[in-house]
């Protein structure tokens, strides 16, 4: 690791603050992807500004519409949350399978969406959902956030503040865990909306990052059932072929994580 | 007290320093004026290094100095040395191109070391490697076994033309072919063998420190046999003499093979020592790790089972390809050949056997004995060939094996070896009583009716230990004896201290060991002291690896403990004014049998060592030493079967039941054999599931991390049925036959064999991964 100056700045602002006085600064969350990333002296920010220890970060609230998760709070704590797991037991399920425990106990939800590994189980749940990034300057839909592999619509000094997952009507996630990292070889969230939109995402198959399945949505649209989806098929072009599973078989599991979205969705 | 002799459940002595985090590892070891070695590794698979400037990097902060190749050159350090000498069918030797330990010229592999830059931290070392440019002349590679055999094929060594080290073959060619010619049936399998990356949870390490003085150098290093270490030093390397080299290893965190050799990094730590005239360190990291840890397996065979009418055995005709990559690590040519080839026979009457092995040479890290060594490459062959018989030959898998098992003993194998004891049967019976085989056909319906496929594998496998009886392997090429020795002393106060030439780097010796002792006077395991991996405290030794250490290192304890005894009867006899012949030990005390006359062990070692009242013409002192050399190989042998599950949607194996039976012999301590027997069927199941070194076309690794390649967790293997069958071995005095790495051995065919049972067809590799899994699913049901 280069030599690096650590800040742990108390409030959002004196984040941003220091962000501003230092060009070659990063934000560090979770710190999963950006530590072993700098051990390997593959980056080297000047400074690294601690978010996950901003108390105005942390923390779960849920409203009748919406499920707010504040960036900073840990995996651990959405999976011990009562409120989450009573207003989206779908996010719930979907962090319990993130990871290894010693991840959980670390890993943030901002530090996964501003990330946006593709194979990261977040993003899924983000775009199945509709949910609204808030950042210390502005709102960012779900559509619009996440831009291919490891990039998003912030700006290189944004901070993600909050997540706000609108409560669906149903909602469930269906992984595959790839053998060795234990991302999401594929891994997919359904969900349809209290007006009865039906709204698709799947990670850790398309060679862009996280994606809308239309071929999906269309048939649970028609008919809220795994059998529905007996007779879809997935195209394999753009998906991802590696040594872990070919662009066939990550099709394959688009179809088949989907159905056992729907049936853990009820 | 006898609870906690041979056969007591002892909990370990080692483990309270392990698990309170007080072990002593060699990155634990702080010397005043430590410096630090990074080294320059190779980015290319293959290349001409056609300069290296390290000026810019010579100034930097901290920096020591940054020592090349041909400084080694210059200083007439030797090469590496390949210490099995095998010879191709017409009798020419294997041919074996020089690997010095890091490459003034050409580097053949990714990851291969052309400099190293000390200095006084870490990190100021990694900061000047940055600032050393190395020039290559980047040339053609070939990664694999069938790049590098083809016709116009790149060439790694101007000594093996067609990147061939060794085509060798054993058994009678011209018998097994009439074998064949007289078949009612014939069965054929083609099958990889993949290859692994030991990944032991201690990355490699060595802190090296040289004495101007006294001209001494003292080396801790990583190593399962420290005095093979130091001969190697000295006697080829020409790095330190013997006598003023000492090597220690410390508490080392696991091995599996991956630490018998001797690497360059450790061997560049020591003479750079010297050079800089200060301590250097060098721990690998993970990525090292992966890149320069010789890995195991890879090979490619092809093999034939001939049958008669009964369905018995008559010949087997197997055709290997074996990896070595770029150079021939320390014994790296026996591992394919005679650790492989020669359990060829299996559990079976096999009339005739003839084994071709071709040695290849390819871009990649070298390859060496990894946990099994060529044993779990027989018996996977094996094993899956009797698998696929059975459902060729359309004969239940269980009675196949059971009609062809070797039933008489001793065994004389067509391929050198010699089956002491056995009792084949006995591990099959009780492993199909514990599965419930007759339950299985309902079973599999049930999951299919739950929408899975259910399969069930046999493995009943058969391995050689105790390595190894020291003139048959020099017969066979090997460059060392492995006999072991033991010094068993009684100190002035009845306490002992055992000195072994075995190294314990997980298999729990400072336990085991003191149980034989223990057992035999009849006083605690906490009286006996287990003292090795230091060749300035122990006579030389061999070592630890190949399951040897109870079966070779307990027996030189054994044969010490038999003269201490016979020593410690003669004084308790002299004091008692009894007779020696009536003498016997028990409870800690040697005692005139049939009266109420005793001495205890602490009188008898004071009387010893005062001196004050011993017989006439006895030598003070309570003190002996052995030298074991075994007379043959010990056999452990057992039945796996492994039950599993297949999920069509995703191709994902679970495996459902795993049942071991195994025969060891005489169990020392159960506990840690269970232990081991674990250990090792998660090894064999990681790599029949998971584990898989891949590289791409130009010789890149792709699986260089653990994102990519896949160790097991303790949720991809079930709960393990594990128990034990019993035939004593004869050829050693304990009776052991060694458990260490039985596991890994066993257990890959097996679930590979249960995978087959589920899909109803032949077509997958191992690793069996989920992606892998489903597309095998896709050719089946494109076939129906």
């Amino acid at each position: 690791m280069y030599e690096t100056t650590y800040h742990r700045p108390a409030s959002i602002d004196e984040a941003a603050a220091l962000f501003a006085k230092h060009p070659e600064a990063k934000y560090l969350a979770g710190g999963h992807t950006l530590i072993p990333v700098m051990k390997q002296r593959l980056a080297a920010p000047s400074d690294v500004i601690d978010l996950a220890k901003i108390k105005e970060m942390i923390g779960i609230e849920a409203t009748s519409d919406a499920l707010i998760i504040k960036a900073a709070t840990t995996y651990y704590d959405i999976t011990q949350s009562a409120a989450a797991k009573k207003a989206i037991p779908a996010i719930v399920y979907l962090t319990s399978v993130l990871g290894d425990p010693a991840v959980r106990y670390r890993g943030t939800i901002g530090g996964s969406i501003a990330n946006n590994d593709p194979a990261a189980d977040y993003p899924a749940a983000v775009l199945a959902l509709g949910a609204t990034i808030k950042t210390n300057t502005r709102e960012i839909k779900g559509d619009d956030f996440f831009q291919g592999l490891f990039s998003t619509a912030l700006e290189d000094n944004e901070i993600i503040t909050s997540v706000s997952f609108p409560i669906p009507a149903k909602a469930g996630y269906a992984k595959m865990r790839h053998p060795a990292s234990r991302f999401a070889l594929t891994g997919v969230f359904v969900a349809q909306t209290k007006s009865g939109e039906v709204r698709v995402a799947a990670t850790g198959a398309s060679q862009n990052g996280v994606m809308r399945v239309p071929a999906i949505e269309a048939a649970l649209k028609a008919n809220w059932s795994a059998g529905a989806l007996d007779g879809v098929k997935i195209s394999a072009d753009g998906l991802m072929s590696d040594i872990h599973g070919s662009a066939e078989y990550r099709a394959n599991l688009i179809k088949v994580m989907a159905q056992r979205a729907v049936e853990a969705a009820g | 007290m006898g609870v906690e002799g041979i056969g007591a459940r002892v909990a370990r002595k080692e483990d309270k320093r392990f698990i309170t985090g007080r072990g002593r590892y060699v990155d634990d070891v702080k010397i005043v004026g430590l410096t630090h070695a990074h080294f320059i590794r190779s980015p290319h698979a293959h290349a001409k290094v056609k300069g290296i400037d390290a000026s810019a990097a010579k100034d930097m902060p901290g920096v020591v100095d940054v020592l090349t190749a041909q400084q080694l050159v210059d200083d007439k350090i030797g090469n590496l040395i390949c210490g099995w000498a095998v010879s191709s069918k017409d009798g020419s030797p294997m041919k074996m191109g020089a690997w010095p330990a890091m490459a003034p010229d050409t580097v053949r592999f990714v990851g291969q070391a052309v400099a190293v830059v000390i200095a006084e931290t870490k990190n100021q070392a990694k900061d000047a490697a940055e600032a050393v440019v190395v020039e290559y002349e980047e040339l053609p590679a070939v990664s694999s076994m069938t790049a590098a055999l083809a016709s116009g094929a790149p060439q790694l060594h101007p000594e093996a033309p067609g990147n061939v080290v060794y085509d060798w073959s054993i058994g009678d060619e011209k018998l097994t072919k009439d074998a064949f010619s007289k078949a009612a049936n014939i069965v054929s399998l083609d099958l990889t063998n993949n290859r692994l990356v030991p990944n032991a949870m201690e990355p490699r390490a060595a802190v090296a420190e040289y004495d101007e003085a006294e001209e001494h150098f003292t080396l801790h290093t990583t190593s399962q046999n420290p005095h093979v270490a130091r001969l190697v030093l000295s006697a080829f390397y020409n790095v330190a003499q013997e006598h003023k080299l000492r090597v220690i290893a410390p508490d080392v965190g696991g091995g599996f093979g991956s630490k018998i050799f001797i690497y360059p990094e450790e061997m560049v730590a020591l003479w750079a020592s010297k050079k800089v005239r200060r301590p250097v360190k060098w721990t690998g990291d993970r990525t090292e790790a992966f890149l320069t840890d010789a890995h195991g397996r890879d090979h490619i065979s092809h093999a034939e089972m001939a049958f008669d009418t009964n369905n018995k055995i008559l010949g087997l005709r197997v055709k290997t390809h074996a990896n070595f990559g770029a150079y021939m690590s320390l014994f790296s040519s026996s591992v394919p050949t005679y650790l492989y080839a020669t359990l060829l026979s299996g559990q079976y009457n096999i009339p005739t056997i003839y084994a071709e092995v071709m040695g290849v040479y390819t871009n990649t890290t070298p390859v060496d004995a990894y946990r099994g060594a060529g044993r779990p490459e027989a018996s996977y062959l094996v094993e899956r060939l009797m698998e696929t018989s059975a459902r060729q030959l359309k004969v239940d898998p269980a009675e196949l094996r059971r009609i062809n098992f070797v039933t008489q003993f001793p065994h004389q194998t067509p391929v050198i070896m010699a089956y002491d004891i056995g009792d084949f049967g006995a591990s099959l019976d009780a492993a199909l009583k514990a599965i419930d085989y007759a339950g299985f056909p309902a079973r599999k319906a049930k999951a299919k009716a739950a929408g899975k496929l259910r399969g069930l594998g046999f493995s009943c496998y058969i391995e050689a230990c105790g390595i190894a009886p020291s003139k048959a392997v020099g017969s066979l090429g090997a460059g060392v004896g492995l006999w072991e020795s033991a010094e068993v002393r009684v100190n002035p106060v009845g306490t002992i201290e055992v000195l072994t030439g075995s190294h314990s780097h997980g298999q729990g010796h400072e336990t085991t060991f003191a149980q034989l002792v223990a057992g035999r006077l009849g006083i605690s395991v906490d009286q006996v002291q287990i003292v090795h991996g230091d060749t300035d405290k122990v006579q030389f030794g061999m070592g630890t690896y190949g399951s040897r250490s109870a079966a070779v290192g307990m027996s030189a304890i054994f044969k010490a403990m038999e003269k201490v005894e016979a020593k410690a009867k003669k004084i308790a006899a002299h004091l008692l004014e009894a007779s020696e012949g009536d003498i016997v030990i028990e409870n800690g005390e040697f005692k005139v049998t049939g009266t109420d006359k005793a001495i205890a062990l602490p009188m008898v070692a004071l009387a010893a060592y005062t001196a004050h009242n011993l017989p006439d013409g006895m030598e003070p002192g309570l003190k002996e030493g052995a030298f074991y050399d075994p007379t043959n190989f010990t056999f452990p042998a057992g039945a796996y079967i492994c039950e599993v599950e297949i999920d069509p949607g995703t191709g994902k194996v679970d495996i459902v039941d795993f049942v071991a039976v195994d025969d060891f012999g005489r169990l020392i301590n159960p506990m840690i054999v269970e232990g081991q027997v674990h250990g090792g069927l998660a090894q064999g199941i990681g790599q029949a599931l998971l584990e898989g070194a891949v590289y791409d076309d130009n010789g890149q690794p792709v699986t260089a991390s653990f994102m990519d390649y896949a160790m097991p967790r303790a949720d991809d293997v079930p709960s393990f049925r594990v128990s034990h069958t019993t035939t004593l071995c004869p050829g050693n005095p304990l009776g052991v036959k060694g458990c260490g790495e039985a596991g890994a051995i066993g257990s890959s065919p097996a679930v590979i064999n249960a995978i087959t049972d589920a899909l109803g067809h032949n077509r997958i590799e191992m690793p069996a991964t989920p992606g892998r899994v489903w597309e095998a699913l896709q050719l089946q049901q494109a076939a129906e």
